[in-house]
Parts: structure tokens; C-alpha cells; sequence
């Protein structure tokens, strides 16, 4: 066999040497001359009327460079995912009218040191009228709650449903054929990353005209692109530059910080940097959004999942941010890596008036194999059948059709559970021991499931 | 005094090395260190005591530096991570830290390797159970405690075969 250069073998980080030095260079450690520090003031309340924003006080204070509100913002509206089509713009940069969340950004204070720029922000008087918030999943679905979004209700629309639908197979049929039907619900809370290294972004005007734009983004070119649409400039003008990143998992691709700041360093011709503190990062950063699975399954005697019923609720809080694509992907995966013939998903991407979830490590999926695996256990102890078989009997096999129409291909998860098996020291029995992930043939699935096998039409 | 504007002199040992600075009244170490004297391997991590990324050592003891106001060090001795290695040669732990991919982001690895530099300082030889205690005080998100604690391991057993 060929000798490999680098597969097998251990490689130091390249990184590595200046993360044991203290010579690698964070965002945070960018320091411009004469540089200005911003501070945002935020929604005291969940959600209200804005009736006015008093800026003169803190306009006045000795040491403060700037005040921005809604009115500087060129395009006041986060696109973040405007660009792969979800919409219609839900989330001002700004807060102008209205607050949806408890912390939602409404009016920056620029000053010569962060101290002042906090003592600055404490002088900005809002004057807002509080209204009922939406606070739970279930409410939020039910007649009785305030529709919070602009459309009428607390969903986004998917091609003009409230939800996404899945439909394969006959769910009934496989209902009335099952031994068993079993069900459980299960819950998430949001989820906040919390890196090491809380949001940070430094902005320089250059001579040029350009804007030199130091982020930790996860995602540089989706924050260069993003923030070009609000501030309405060409993507020349803008100078992204990233690089170490201190901790992220996905909290860090909200294009939050760098458009305020830009608009910070043009209004004062002065770098400026706007660093959150850590209760920023825990409570107004987007977190992974709460959930609420339900499953409704028919089970045979031998293990067999004939049908799977799935009513999913994922709490977006406020506003989109990457909720809706996240829903796209949990739907996608909720039935689990498992052949179920009959299969019938809703799936809900809720609003309500909590702080913003969004991206976070997998984000839809891990929230679906919590509660799918949950659900296995509970089938294999409900039925009694031991946890390796329950998983193993369900597994995907190559050739077969998903729910979502797709035909699977290169499926490893029998040998992987075999080799979990191996690497536990658990000895499998000989018929689970035999099978692998090529064992299905288009006969034996037909044969097997009886009634219950997937028409595949729509 | 306007705690905002007005200025003090302090003044005390930094890796070694005398410094003076004039500051606001109120202003922290950390901020001394990174926004006054632009040292910035000492981490800004949360700003309340919680995470040990700003952990100097003051006369050798681990010190959070983001809640002393730097007055407070007037005539002391400050160690950060920039003052155990010179350019070109690591400290052991440094060394161990970058064998045992012990630190991925970066972003606590300056207060864990001066934690355990004063912690290996009392106790050349110390158990997995006292690292972690001693660590107790430093978080982190990315890399994972084990490879941590098995670098400083490795690091005891190199410092005392070097000596």
C-alpha cells in the first residue's frame, strides 16, 4: 500500500505557535490611533411602540463623538438570508418603530473612551409602549396570541403555507396495519454559544474613501455582502479582513455588528470599536433556537418503523435570521436516518418576541437526532428489543427512497454502529452482525412492508 | 476626581521590566495592559471575574486581572504571557500547549498556561486532580479540558528532566 503523507499522521497547528505566545491577533486586539468606542442602547422591553427616541442629553455629554439611530442607516433592514431568497425583511438594523425582543438595538453612542460611551447610553431617554409579548411556542400558534409579524401570524411562510409538509406513503394505513403505536414529545431550550471571545469589530476610514473592517465573522464574504446592502456602497469600498476567530459555533454569523460600526467610523471620520461584554454575548447574541418535537409512530412487533407522524415547532425568536433555512433542514431530517415507508411531517418555523436564534453547530439537525434517538429508546424499551437491534433493523440501506425523495446513497450507518459496538467491547448478535448497508433490495422492502409500503407519489 | 478624565501615575515591574503609565482612576489591569500598553496576549474574556482569561500573575500568584484596578499594583511585579519566553525559545508549557493541540481558538490559552505556571511553580509534581482544581478558575469552550491537563502533565515531566 502507497506510504500517505499526511493521512495518519499527526500535524501541528499552524496557528499553534502564535496561540502559545500570545502573538495571534483577535479582532479585539486591533488598536487604531485615536480610536472611538460605540455602545448600543437596547430594548428595556420585550415588545412595544416606539413613540420616541431623546438622544439630546447623551449628545451632550462631554467625550461623545456621535449618536446613531435608525435614521443613518441607508437600507435599515438585516438581508442576511434576503440572499438566498427568505423573506419578505423582517429585522431593522435599528430599531424605529417598534421592538420585538427584550435588547434589540436602538440607538448607538459613539465617545472617546468605552466608559463614556456606557455612561453616554444610560442618557438616552425612550419613551416606548409596552405591549403583550409572545413568549411560548404553543401560544404563539394558538387564536388567542397577538400576531406579531407584519403578514398576520407568528410563522414564516413557506410558499404561502404557515408551515413545511412532508407527505410519503399512507400514515393511516400504516397506522391501522402497526403493532404498537408509540409516541413522545420532546423539548429543547435555546442554546447560547458562548465563545471565549465576545463580538468584536473595528472599523477605520482610510484616505481612500474605503472603510477597513476588522470582524471575527464566521463568514466573511456573507458579512462583506450584507453589509454593502445596508450601507447601499459597493463591495470595493469595503475592506473585510478576518482571520482567528475565539470561538464561534455558529454564533458568529449574524452580520450584527459591522454595519453599525461602518456607520460609526463614516459619521465621525475616526476608527472606532464596538465590543460587546459577555452579558451582551449571552443575552442578545442569537442563541440555537428552542424546540418542541412530537412523534406519533406505528411499530411493528420485530422493530420495523412503518410510519412516522412528526409535529415540529422551532422558536425563531424575534426575527428570521437563519431560522428558516434551519427549519428546511430539520424537516429534511426529523424522520431520523431510518427507512420508514410512511412518513407525514409538519413543521412550524415560529416567531415570538424572544431574543433571535439562528446558526449554531448543525442547527435543525441536532435538535431532530435529540429527539429521534430519545424516541428509538423509548420504541425498543416499549416494545422490548435491545437498543442496537431498534437502530440496526431501521437503519438507511443504499437504494432505498427517503421521505424527502431522495434516493439514498453511500449509507454507512450499520457499520458504523458496528463498529461503535466493536469499540465498546459489545459482542452483536450473528443476524445484526450480518447485515450492512448494501442488504436491501427493492423486493425484500415491498415484501416486507406489506401495506404499508411508500406510494411514492405526492 | 472625574473618574472619567482625570489621570493617575502608576507605576510597577512588567516581565521584568519598570513601567510607568498615567491613566483614569478606575482602570483595570487588563485594560492597562492591553488598551495602555498594547500587550495583548492577556485575554478580554468577560469582564467580570468568570473565565480566567485575563489571568497575569502578580508576584507569581494567578491574579484576574480584568477586576484589579491597576493602582493597585503600584511597586508590584506583573508576569503575562509575553514574559515567559523570549523570541525563538518556548517555555515548556508553551511547547507542551502546541504538542498537545492543547489549544485550538487561542482564546484562553494565555491564562490557562500562566495558571499553570504557578501552579507547577508550588507543586512540580501535581495530579490530575490537583491541575483540575487548579484550573477551576479558567474556561474554555473549544479545545476541551483533557489535552490541557495532559500538556501540563507533560510539561512537570520535561521541567523537571531539564533541570
Amino acid at each position: 500500500m502507497k506510504q500517505l503523507g499526511i493521512v495518519g499522521q499527526s500535524v501541528r497547528r499552524t496557528d499553534g505557535i502564535g496561540h502559545v505566545t500570545g502573538t495571534t491577533r483577535y479582532v479585539d486586539d486591533v488598536f487604531y490611533p485615536n480610536m472611538l468606542w460605540l455602545k448600543m442602547v437596547r430594548s428595556p422591553v420585550a415588545r412595544g411602540i416606539i413613540h420616541s427616541v431623546d438622544t439630546s442629553q447623551a449628545e451632550a455629554f462631554p467625550g461623545v463623538a456621535a449618536v446613531i439611530t435608525a435614521r443613518d442607516v441607508p437600507n435599515n433592514w438585516y438581508t442576511i438570508l434576503g440572499l438566498i431568497g427568505i423573506g419578505p425583511n423582517d429585522e431593522p438594523v435599528l430599531a424605529d418603530s417598534e421592538v420585538m425582543y427584550e435588547g434589540e438595538p436602538i440607538c448607538a453612542i459613539v465617545a472617546e473612551s468605552e466608559e463614556i460611551a456606557c455612561e453616554a447610553a444610560s442618557l438616552v431617554r425612550v419613551e416606548i409602549e409596552e405591549q403583550e409579548p409572545v413568549l411560548d411556542l404553543e401560544y404563539a400558534l394558538s387564536p388567542q396570541a397577538p400576531a406579531i409579524k407584519k403578514w398576520g401570524n407568528n410563522t414564516y411562510m413557506y410558499d404561502g403555507m404557515d408551515h413545511r409538509q412532508v407527505r410519503f406513503g399512507n400514515i393511516e394505513a400504516a397506522f391501522a396495519q402497526a403493532d404498537h403505536i408509540i409516541e413522545g414529545s420532546y423539548q429543547m431550550s435555546p442554546i447560547e454559544h458562548v465563545p471565549m471571545e465576545t463580538h468584536v469589530c473595528v472599523v477605520n476610514p482610510e484616505g481612500d474613501g474605503r472603510l477597513t473592517v476588522h470582524t471575527n465573522t464566521q463568514a466573511l464574504y456573507f458579512s462583506l455582502d450584507n453589509t454593502a446592502i445596508i450601507l447601499k456602497m459597493p463591495t470595493h469600498r469595503l475592506h473585510f479582513i478576518g482571520g482567528t476567530v475565539g470561538g464561534g459555533f455558529g454564533g458568529k454569523v449574524d452580520v450584527i455588528t459591522e454595519p453599525i460600526t461602518c456607520i460609526a467610523a463614516m459619521k465621525t471620520g475616526r476608527a472606532v470599536k464596538w465590543r460587546w461584554t459577555r452579558e451582551e454575548e449571552f443575552r442578545r447574541s442569537s442563541t440555537r433556537a428552542g424546540a418542541k418535537i412530537e412523534f406519533r409512530d406505528a411499530v411493528m412487533n420485530d422493530g420495523r418503523i412503518i410510519g412516522r407522524k412528526v409535529r415540529s415547532l422551532q422558536d425563531a425568536g424575534a426575527y428570521h435570521r437563519h431560522s428558516p433555512y434551519g427549519l428546511q433542514k430539520h424537516m429534511a431530517n426529523v424522520a431520523g436516518p431510518y427507512n420508514i415507508p410512511n412518513v407525514w411531517i409538519d413543521a412550524y418555523c415560529v416567531y415570538t418576541n424572544r431574543q433571535p436564534a439562528s446558526a449554531m453547530r448543525g442547527f435543525g439537525v441536532t435538535e431532530a437526532s435529540f429527539a429521534v434517538e430519545v424516541q428509538m429508546e423509548k420504541i425498543a424499551r416499549t416494545i422490548g428489543i435491545d437498543s442496537w437491534e431498534i437502530r440496526m433493523v431501521n437503519a438507511y440501506r443504499n437504494g432505498q427512497m427517503r421521505a424527502i425523495r431522495k434516493v439514498v446513497e453511500d449509507a454507512t450507518l450499520v457499520e458504523t454502529i458496528k463498529a461503535a459496538a466493536d469499540l465498546v467491547g459489545y459482542e452483536l448478535p450473528a443476524h445484526l452482525r450480518a447485515m450492512h448497508s448494501n442488504d436491501y433490495t427493492r423486493e425484500d422492502n415491498d415484501q416486507s412492508h406489506g401495506e404499508g409500503a411508500p406510494r411514492h407519489d405526492r | 476626581m472625574n473618574t472619567l478624565t482625570d489621570t493617575l501615575t502608576v507605576t510597577f515591574k512588567l516581565n521584568s521590566k519598570p513601567v510607568a503609565l498615567a491613566v483614569p482612576p478606575l482602570t483595570t489591569l487588563r485594560s492597562a495592559l492591553r488598551e495602555h500598553l498594547h500587550l495583548h496576549a492577556t485575554k478580554a474574556g468577560c469582564g467580570q471575574g468568570g473565565c480566567g482569561s485575563c489571568t497575569v500573575l502578580v508576584n507569581g500568584e494567578p491574579t484576574l486581572s480584568c477586576l484589579l484596578p491597576v493602582a493597585l499594583v503600584e511597586g508590584q511585579e506583573v508576569t503575562t504571557l509575553e514574559g515567559i519566553s523570549s523570541y525563538g525559545s518556548l517555555h515548556p508549557l508553551q511547547e507542551a500547549f502546541y504538542e498537545h493541540f492543547a489549544a485550538q481558538c487561542g482564546y484562553c490559552t494565555s491564562g490557562m498556561i500562566l495558571t499553570a505556571k504557578a501552579l507547577l511553580e508550588r507543586n512540580p509534581h501535581p495530579s490530575r486532580e490537583e491541575i483540575a482544581e487548579a484550573l477551576s478558575g479558567n474556561m474554555c469552550r473549544c479545545t476541551g479540558y483533557l489535552p490541557i491537563v495532559e500538556a501540563i502533565e507533560d510539561a512537570a515531566r520535561k521541567m523537571e528532566e531539564g533541570q
